[in-house]
């Protein structure tokens, strides 16, 4: 099937070109820091993960989100996302790949990777995350392709297919619980130290995933004959609509419990996001931004009448993306890493360098991301694509 | 000679099975690594004995920290294991040192505040602050690869040749004790000027403790190389009557007979950590 990516008009091909350039400048970044070490990045001994972890936790949470459209068409037989449910798939493909991107050029000795294998230690929730990462990597190929060819050749998929898709609703839940662990179940971080920390994770990723699938919806609408339906896009809109709201509702628990206990070494943390610490506030805008973003976009979405508008919608989930991407992503890092355990401040922010790495790493995943719909809308205008299947 | 099928088979076969065993051979977990450990360090008969059971400990005398043994004690340690210093123009470390053992003050060091009362010697002492070599290290933990590990003495080791530098141990650590080489540090035990600043990264190298590379976590290993050869710490020999280190199973210990004089604290206690380094106030 894949030859079905390789017959695409101008704007195709001019887009699959811009990756590619985006792609050469981000390894030949990457090029520099495989020679000088991870020196060129803006991290610190005070801070040592920062842009590339922050990148790995939110897009674990936008592959888990394919689950959203996995389950309400498998589980309660919800037909209308069942022209869709590959465009979930397959977006989850593209961000898998890109978190172990993110992971490996995190690496000091990349070199040395698969140690993770040799040397298997299953009480590291390190290891954990690759072994579901990759699995889920591999439940979405399987499932994506094998449905697809099967709608391709006009018969009802494998029944050996069906399993691995029961399989991949819990899947999809524990990806983001396991990476969630990586952070919760350290003691001397007091801003990660919380049994929310995969509950609120989940909602984000909830809220930010479909968010993505809704403007991916749109330009697929824009770019192809393909439509994904107003119904599909709507229930989409009130899955995020929902989970945005939960997202926040879960930081304002989080608050509370930090705030009221008033335990000094769990308040620093959010102190410095959000109002600074000791005079160190580079944060604070950003933190606040994030907030608006997320308050905002539910008032956007809470009124059936905006929500239902396809100019607003659209508006909405950029704010929604807003939001849950600065709040998982660097408040992630800074709030977990600032102060550091010796109640010291080191601030971080990305370099040039680390910024052009993690480009190239996005425009790898936009490059999966481009050919599998392309492949899997060429597939949809061969049967009409107007049919639930 | 000719090739048919079958002869091709039959050799490539055999190659394969060779390679294939020799691959796991070389390549099975743990096999070069355990080997050379125990022989370099575990079972070396001139190493300081430790009774059964027994870990190593370290007691620091904080009413006794000066600036002086406070400098000779992070001096020796420089020197034994070519810590790089990493300085600006003014002399200041970078934030992405390395340290293994560093001066701090005492509101840093316990984070906890116990109290404002307590006397002014102790709250404005300074403290060393290092690997606390804990019972319970959540770093070896969380490493995927068990490039950190336990010894059975209790030392919280290092193996540079397995770290794959994802920097889990560096979060993980409660005790902020690990750095990562953001850097080649062999510039600085080559002693190659820092090209920012045109100094020296050290003032003097030491071919005994072997080099580290860009891309790994170091951090105070306790000074194994110097236990296998009956010596003490080199911060510990470097500040005499401040630092006392031994083992903690032996109640005739000089860390023991130091505990047993005097009070004494450790860092975060309520973590369960366990840490094996304490604090005499």
């Amino acid at each position: 099937m894949l030859d079905l990516a390789l017959k695409g008009n101008k704007q195709y091909w001019g887009w699959v070109l811009a990756l590619l350039v985006v792609i050469g400048i981000g390894f030949g970044a990457y090029v520099i820091q495989a020679m000088q070490g991870l020196t060129i990045t803006g991290l610190s001994r005070d801070v040592s993960w920062g842009f590339y972890i922050a990148q790995l936790t939110f897009l674990v949470g936008v592959a888990a989100s394919a689950v959203m459209l996995v389950l309400p068409y498998y589980l309660h037989n919800y037909k209308t996302f069942g022209r869709i449910t590959i465009l979930g798939e397959f977006l989850a493909i593209g961000a898998v790949t890109m978190c172990l991107l993110f992971v490996i050029v995190d690496m000091g000795k990349p070199e040395r990777l698969m140690n993770v294998i040799v040397h298997p230690t299953p009480n590291s929730v390190l290891f954990w995350d690759m072994v579901v990462l990759n699995v889920y990597l591999f439940l979405n190929l399987i499932i994506g392709w094998t449905t697809l060819e099967a709608e391709r050749k006009g018969v009802p998929s494998p029944k050996w297919v069906k399993p691995l898709i029961y399989l991949s609703i819990p899947w999809a839940v524990s990806i983001h619980t396991v990476t969630a662990f990586l952070y919760a179940g350290l003691p001397g971080r007091g801003f990660w130290l919380t049994a929310i920390m995969a509950p609120r994770f989940l909602v984000s990723a909830f809220a930010a995933g479909p968010a993505v699938l809704i403007l991916l919806g749109m330009i697929v609408r824009r770019v192809s004959s393909f439509d994904p339906g107003k119904e599909a896009l709507q229930t989409l809109a009130k899955i995020v609509t929902y989970c945005i709201i939960l997202h926040l509702f879960f930081f304002a628990l989080e608050c509370f419990t930090v705030f009221y206990s008033q335990i000094p070494s769990h308040m620093a943390h959010i102190q410095y996001l959000y109002f600074g610490y000791h005079g160190y506030d580079s944060m604070v805008p950003i933190m606040w931004t994030a907030l608006f973003a997320g308050l905002s976009a539910i008032v956007l979405l809470i009124v059936p009448k905006w929500r239902q508008n396809e100019k607003i919608l659209p508006v909405a989930c950029v704010l929604v993306f807003i939001c849950t991407y600065i709040d998982k992503g660097m408040g992630m890092m800074a709030g977990g890493f600032v102060p550091n355990p010796l109640h010291e401040v080191t601030e971080y922010m990305p370099t040039g360098l680390e910024l052009l790495v993690s480009a190239g790493v996005y425009a790898i995943g936009f490059l999966i991301v481009t050919v599998l719909y392309k492949v899997a809308l060429s597939v949809k205008a061969e049967h009409g694509g107007l049919h639930d299947h | 000679m000719t090739w048919d099928r079958r002869k091709f088979l039959k050799v490539t076969g055999i190659g394969a099975a060779v390679g294939l065993s020799a691959g796991w051979q070389l390549l099975k977990p743990g096999a070069l690594e355990a080997a050379e450990l125990e022989t370099k360090y575990v079972k070396n008969p001139s190493g300081i004995p430790l009774s059964a059971g027994g870990r190593w400990g370290m007691a620091i005398d904080i009413t006794k920290l000066d600036d002086k043994s406070c400098s000779a004690a992070v001096e020796a340690c420089t020197k034994q294991h070519n810590v790089p210093q990493y300085l600006d123009e003014d002399g200041r470390p970078i934030k992405q040192e390395i340290k293994w053992i560093w001066e701090t003050e005492f509101g840093h060091a316990f984070t906890e505040k116990e109290n404002q009362y307590i006397p002014g010697d102790v709250m404005h002492s300074k403290v060393l602050a290092l690997c606390n070599h804990c019972v319970n290290p959540p770093c070896v933990r969380v490493c995927p690869t068990q490039a950190t590990f336990q010894r059975a003495d209790g030392i919280v080791m290092m193996d540079m040749h397995r770290c794959i530098g994802c920097r889990f141990c560096m979060a993980a650590c409660p005790y902020g004790s690990r750095s990562f080489n953001f850097k080649d540090p062999r510039a600085a035990y080559f002693n190659q000027k820092d090209p920012e600043t045109g100094k020296p990264r050290l003032d003097e190298v030491t071919s005994e403790y072997p080099t580290r590379t860009k891309g790994v976590v170091e951090k105070c290993n306790f000074c194994a190389e110097l236990l296998a050869i009956g010596q003490m710490p080199a911060c510990v020999q470097a500040a005499p009557g401040v630092l006392f280190f031994g083992d903690m199973a032996d109640a005739g210990s000089d860390v023991r007979r130091a505990l047993s004089d005097r009070y004494s604290i450790r860092r975060k206690p309520s973590l369960g950590t366990e840490p094996q380094v304490f604090y005499l106030i």
